[in-house]
């Protein structure tokens, strides 16, 4: 029989965390750092929202951009919130999670040959999806030294002639790094300099800590070369309602229209509604979710400085990524001896690509209990090195 | 009394334990600041006292509580004051709010058991001067208390691991 499985599903990599996840799964009483996802539930002033929806019969298919009223209620939000001016009639998709809205974009934009600038490091998804389209994926190295901001030598450095566009996200999954509108203000020349479109995966805007989150688009002339990725999963706790949002240019949200059309059809209706709900109504639940985060925050780069893994300040997103370069150990090794040892899950940075090489990536959407009770059992693990 | 201040209260409204290193860490202050803004907050009456919500059904000791409703006919010069001032001297009154709607008062009231809750009531509040009529609920059970649910959730399952 012949191998069946195409070259591009080939060409990616598999998980870079299995073999820790089938450990994890034989062991008892492990604190997981190692989830990218709030530890609160939804709000449920949201789910009852939806529950009632279900009840009243709404259940269909929406049109494929997303409720016309969830996309009203999205224009209104991004623009008071983010100064972003995106219409809802021909600006927006509502996409079953910002991965969707990630894949439709890429595809939307990517030819084979292209090459494309991916920050790193990086959530684990965006150089697939350019090899998935038959692009190239080209790391641009983010360093501790710039608290793994984008440096734009670095991002000059990475550019050909074929590079069609650069994948940012901040603030950052894995290293909570957040770019201020003078550093966005250097890439944006670079972007419209080199004629290059912008894909900026804003989905942790919201758990912006010691500034307000400036949105890339707003940024000189980007507005027409950038596509905003942004969803609900993180602010509003909401990660199982897979629901997203793609904002563009029109002319480049009816190309990711086309692509959401066929493989997607619309965003499930009852995410969609809890969607509208949580930007109707919850506004206050997710303030305290951010202040608890913030307080966790300094708890855990308080903690981790204190135990011997230097750790900058991150300014956006759950997570810490702190140094293991002082232990000795490489990142796995690290990662996998504290799970073994002590019972805590953490994910290795280099799983996250270029830069993330000796960090740890740890998520602190854990009640302060667990954070408490991890931070000491890596105390015990790192002194018994 | 600045965003730092509400931030501390809103952190001992949750859990009133935690020691001012503990706090001074979450908030990035030092350790003596956070005691100077506690007792400031304290001296100040803004912070009454601290706490427990405690699940007295589970603990069993079988008081048995009640919201009473008191029509009141308010005094010159004095309105629902005073009155009010006199109910809130009796022990067994935990709770007293003015209100809108149909009743002026709000009482909560607690006592070892249902003989004891309304004797109280026929005996101290119904016949004091100027309440017109009562209203008594015996609380059956309490779900929610200050913010906390009173009973089981079920863990919900994360992954271990996820980007």
């Amino acid at each position: 029989m012949r191998n069946f499985v195409s070259e591009r599903a080939q060409a990616i990599p598999p998980s870079g965390i299995r073999k820790f996840f089938d450990l994890a799964l034989t062991m008892e009483n492990v604190i997981s750092l190692g989830v990218g996802e709030p530890d609160f539930r939804t709000p449920w002033n949201i789910c009852e929202s939806s529950i009632y929806s279900i009840e009243q019969g709404t259940t269909s298919y929406t049109s494929n951009k997303g409720l016309p009223s969830l996309r009203d209620a999205l224009s209104r939000y991004l623009g008071q919130h983010y100064n972003l001016p995106y219409t809802s009639n021909d600006e927006i998709i509502i996409t079953s999670g910002v991965s969707e809205g990630l894949d439709i974009a890429i595809r939307s934009i990517v030819d084979p040959g292209d090459e494309v600038a991916i920050a790193q490091p990086s959530y684990v998804s965006y150089a697939p999806c350019v090899t998935l389209s038959g692009g190239k994926p080209v790391p641009v190295r983010c360093t501790e030294k710039d608290h793994f901001k984008l440096n734009p030598d670095a991002l000059l450095e990475s550019i050909t002639p074929k590079t069609k566009a650069l994948i940012i996200n901040f603030p950052n999954n894995p290293t909570g790094a957040v770019m201020n509108a003078g550093d966005l203000k250097a890439i944006a020349d670079i972007v419209i300099d080199k004629d290059i479109l912008l894909i900026s995966d804003e989905v942790y805007a919201e758990l912006t800590y010691d500034s307000t989150h400036v949105a890339a688009a707003t940024i000189s002339d980007l507005w027409e070369r950038t596509i905003t990725l942004n969803g609900f999963s993180k602010a509003y706790a909401m990660t199982g309602w897979r629901i997203g949002y793609l904002c563009a240019p029109k002319h480049l949200c009816d190309a990711a229209l086309k692509i959401h059309q066929y493989i997607m059809l619309c965003a499930p209706v009852m995410g969609q509604v809890g969607a509208l709900e949580a930007l109707r109504s919850a506004e206050e639940d997710k303030n305290s979710m951010v202040n608890e985060y913030r307080l966790r925050r300094n708890m855990i780069v308080a903690g981790l400085n204190r135990i011997g893994l230097p750790c900058h300040v991150p300014e956006g997103a759950f997570y810490a990524f702190p140094s293991v370069k002082q232990t000795g150990l490489s990142d796995v090794e690290f990662a996998e001896r504290l799970l073994k040892e002590q019972k805590v899950a953490v994910v290795p940075g280099s799983v996250f690509g270029e830069g993330g090489e000796v960090h740890l990536r740890c998520a602190y959407a854990v009640s302060r209990k667990d954070l408490s009770e991890a931070l000491g059992r890596m105390e015990t693990f790192i002194s018994g090195l | 009394m600045d965003e730092k201040d509400l931030e501390l209260l809103r952190i001992l409204e949750e859990n009133s334990r935690l020691s001012a290193d503990e706090i001074a860490i979450m908030t990035n202050l030092s350790t003596a600041e956070v005691e100077n803004r506690v007792h400031a907050l304290e001296a100040a009456q803004v912070i009454k006292r601290y706490s427990t919500v405690i699940n007295w059904e589970q603990a069993g000791n079988g008081e048995v509580s009640a919201i009473i409703e008191l029509k009141v006919s308010p005094e010159r010069d004095y309105g629902y004051d005073r009155i009010a001032e006199r109910l809130s001297r009796f022990r067994q009154v935990k709770t007293l709010r003015l209100m809108t709607g149909t009743y002026d008062l709000q009482l909560v009231v607690t006592g070892k058991n249902m003989q004891e809750v309304s004797r109280f009531v026929s005996v101290h509040i119904a016949p004091m001067d100027r309440i017109r009529e009562t209203a008594t609920h015996i609380i059956m059970k309490s779900y929610k208390e200050n913010g906390q649910t009173l009973f089981e959730q079920q863990e919900s399952e994360r992954l271990l691991y996820s980007f």
